[in-house]
């Protein structure tokens, strides 16, 4: 089986949770002021989920035929080990640990460490310039965003702030 | 349409909103070169910078600068490198890329920008008729035509989609307005599928989500596959001059394809790339015997052709936006996002409320026209050393770039984890040739559906509203029938090829 139509079984199983919360669990909390009306809260999630049942079903069953043509697709990905698949997971791990350190790291902190090793996970090895191009990027956005744009973003760790 | 004018050159003539366009053109372009950075990504990254700026005229004139310019910078890189940053040009290289392999580089781009430039030119004089025209019939509309004119153009999207393709197009569609409906909804105020976790409260950041369905996903495929980074230059840039034979060779072809290239924009679903590859089509078809042999080997008419065809539809994409509120791309969508976020509210009232954002929007069209032509095709030599920008250097960029929108938008780290999950998601769709267009469209419009779908409901007192009112149920009966339609006639010619629809 493709992956399209594995994919579409996996959203079938999303839109049947999403559907049996909007039919059974949704209204239970209801207050008899709304009941009266004619549109709940659940009533256009119903639908939703409805449609896309059906439009899952017609994905996973292959319904819909395509012209026989395919694709040339830009990334093929029964051969995914063929590209830099390490790099690719190395770098989304990399944008995890930064949302989780960019609180308690602050920002300047931590924007140098995640363009430092983000370079370096593609394999830079000019560390001093890496480390010079970091720092001024992470400087002057933080510049940017704090005094251009107004927007509050803890540049230190949260011990040097002082709560 | 006089007196509208001249709000909008007031507007746009004040010196911040020149900047803004200088600004928006030139960080289009820039950004736009860069292969894998669309001008979807480009405008998700910029959506915090406009916000804050807090004028919406402002907001959007640097917005839609920032799509003509990206727009520019990817029919530059379709030349220069045969690396079409966008879906939209594509076409471009075609003829494009052959002429810069013969020294011609300078001419091929000179032709690019003129036909851009005619292309968006021709393309706002039509809008400046076109859209308040279509905003006085829209006037008249009800919630309950509201709501089916959104089916409508969500229908539309799906059935634009290729063939093979409608119920993916469609599920994801379907998929972007169940991801609206999480958080608090405007008309009930209660939290609906948060799962009791708070950052889920006020629903699912858009911003977050464009980040996720483009910007994320082109990184990753850049880093999977380094050849699509690849940087090679077809030829020096010099001598941009080209001759008075080849200027009346595609005057024509600049004519044509801007009228057809508007039109075919204004549909919805049916964006600039479709534009560009029928407007090539169609030249290449009309063309002479021995200029059809030139097509595909660095024939003038043929890099003319796509390029005024996608300009033109850019323009033409702003119509539904302006005048329904109805994006028909997935641009236009993070347009409107935007505006949402700004307060404004697009539709039929805009041009009756704020007039000046809609005139200021088409003045600032003609000024971006203009510097794209006069600023930045001297400039391009220059702006083209981009390109050698070291990927290494490049991706983190884009990466951290990609987060920072996340974050400036909601101020809040939930949101970071949420946009690497559904960038994973969406490349993995995108491994499966999902589109992802039609789920942010959905997505964006997906709450004003459901207000709608609500209040015609509670005017009637049930769902009789869509028999009560003929329209309604016109525009419904239009909407089944662009779904079912494409796969009704799949079948009867299976073998027929189709064009692709990518966003644009």
């Amino acid at each position: 089986m493709a992956l399209d139509r594995w994919i579409a079984l996996i959203l079938l199983g999303i839109c049947l949770i999403y559907g049996y919360t909007a039919f059974f669990t949704m209204d239970a909390g209801l207050p008899p002021f709304m009941q009266r009306n004619p549109v709940w809260p659940s009533t256009f999630p119903k639908v939703l989920s409805v449609l896309a049942i059906l439009a899952c079903l017609v994905i996973v069953l292959g319904l819909e035929k395509g012209d026989g043509t395919e694709k040339a697709p830009d990334i093929n990905y029964r051969r995914l080990t063929d590209y830099n698949l390490g790099q690719a997971l190395m770098l989304l791990a990399l944008m995890v640990a930064y949302a989780l350190l960019l609180r308690p790291a602050g920002f300047l902190l931590s924007t140098v460490g995640f363009l430092f090793f983000g370079a370096m996970i593609l394999g830079e090895r000019k560390y001093h310039v890496m480390l010079l191009v970091a720092a001024i990027a992470a400087g002057s956005v933080w510049y940017l965003v704090q005094e251009v744009l107004g927007i509050f973003l803890r540049p230190w760790p949260f011990f040097l702030m002082g709560g | 349409m006089l007196e509208g004018l001249m709000i909008g050159l007031s507007t746009a003539f004040s010196v911040t909103n020149i900047l803004m366009v200088i600004g928006g053109c030139l960080i289009g372009t820039f950004i736009g070169m860069l292969p894998g950075l669309g001008p979807m990504s480009i405008i998700a990254i910029m959506i915090p910078v406009a916000i804050s700026i807090g004028d919406p005229s402002a907001a959007l004139i640097l917005l839609a600068g920032v799509y003509y310019g990206a727009i520019f910078g990817g029919s530059t890189s379709s030349i220069l490198i045969n690396a079409p940053g966008v879906a939209s040009t594509v076409a471009t290289s075609f003829d494009g890329y052959p002429l810069a392999r013969q020294g011609k580089a300078g001419k091929a781009l000179t032709v690019a920008a003129i036909a851009s430039f005619s292309g968006g030119t021709i393309g706002a004089i039509l809008l400046m008729i076109f859209a308040p025209a279509l905003a006085t019939v829209a006037l008249l509309f009800h919630s309950a035509e509201y709501f089916a004119l959104m089916v409508v153009g969500l229908s539309a999207i799906a059935a634009f989609a290729g063939t093979g393709q409608v119920a993916k197009a469609l599920l994801m569609t379907i998929l972007g307005l169940i991801m609206a409906t999480v958080g608090e909804g405007a008309l009930f105020n209660l939290p609906r599928f948060t799962m009791g976790i708070m950052d889920l409260q006020s629903g699912f950041g858009f911003i977050t989500l464009a980040m996720a369905m483009f910007a994320l996903p082109e990184a990753i495929y850049l880093v999977l596959d380094p050849k699509r980074s690849n940087t090679e230059a077809g030829g020096e840039i010099k001598d941009l001059r080209i001759t008075r034979d080849e200027a009346k060779a595609i005057a024509p072809v600049i004519g044509r394809q801007s009228i057809q290239g508007f039109l075919i924009g204004v549909l919805p679903g049916a964006g600039a790339t479709i534009a560009s590859f029928l407007g090539y089509a169609v030249e290449r078809n009309i063309a002479p015997k021995e200029e059809q042999e030139q097509f595909g080997k660095g024939s003038v008419k043929g890099l003319a052709a796509p390029e005024s065809a996608n300009n033109a539809a850019c323009t033409g994409s702003f119509v539904p936006l302006l005048t329904l509120g109805i994006p028909g791309s997935g641009t236009t969508a993070i347009l409107l996002g935007a505006l949402i976020a700004l307060n404004v509210t697009p539709g039929p009232r805009l041009m009756v409320d704020d007039p000046q954002i809609f005139w200021a929007v088409i003045v600032s069209m003609y000024i971006g026209n203009v510097i794209l032509l006069i600023l930045n095709l001297p400039l391009i030599p220059y702006i083209a050393k981009v390109l050698a920008v070291p990927r290494n250097y490049l991706i983190p960029f884009i990466l951290f770039f990609t987060l920072m929108g996340a974050y400036i938008g909601q101020n809040n780290a939930t949101e970071l984890l949420l946009l690497v999950g559904f960038g994973v998601a969406a490349t993995v769709l995108r491994f499966a040739d999902y589109p992802l267009a039609p789920l942010l469209i959905g997505f964006i419009l997906g709450r004003m559906l459901e207000d709608n779908f609500a209040r015609s409901m509670q005017l009637y007192d049930g769902i009789g509203f869509i028999l009560e009112r003929p329209m309604t149920l016109g525009l419904l009966a239009v909407a089944v029938l662009l779904v079912v339609l494409p796969s009704y006639r799949a079948r009867r010619a299976r073998l027929r090829a189709e064009g692709t629809a990518d966003g644009d």
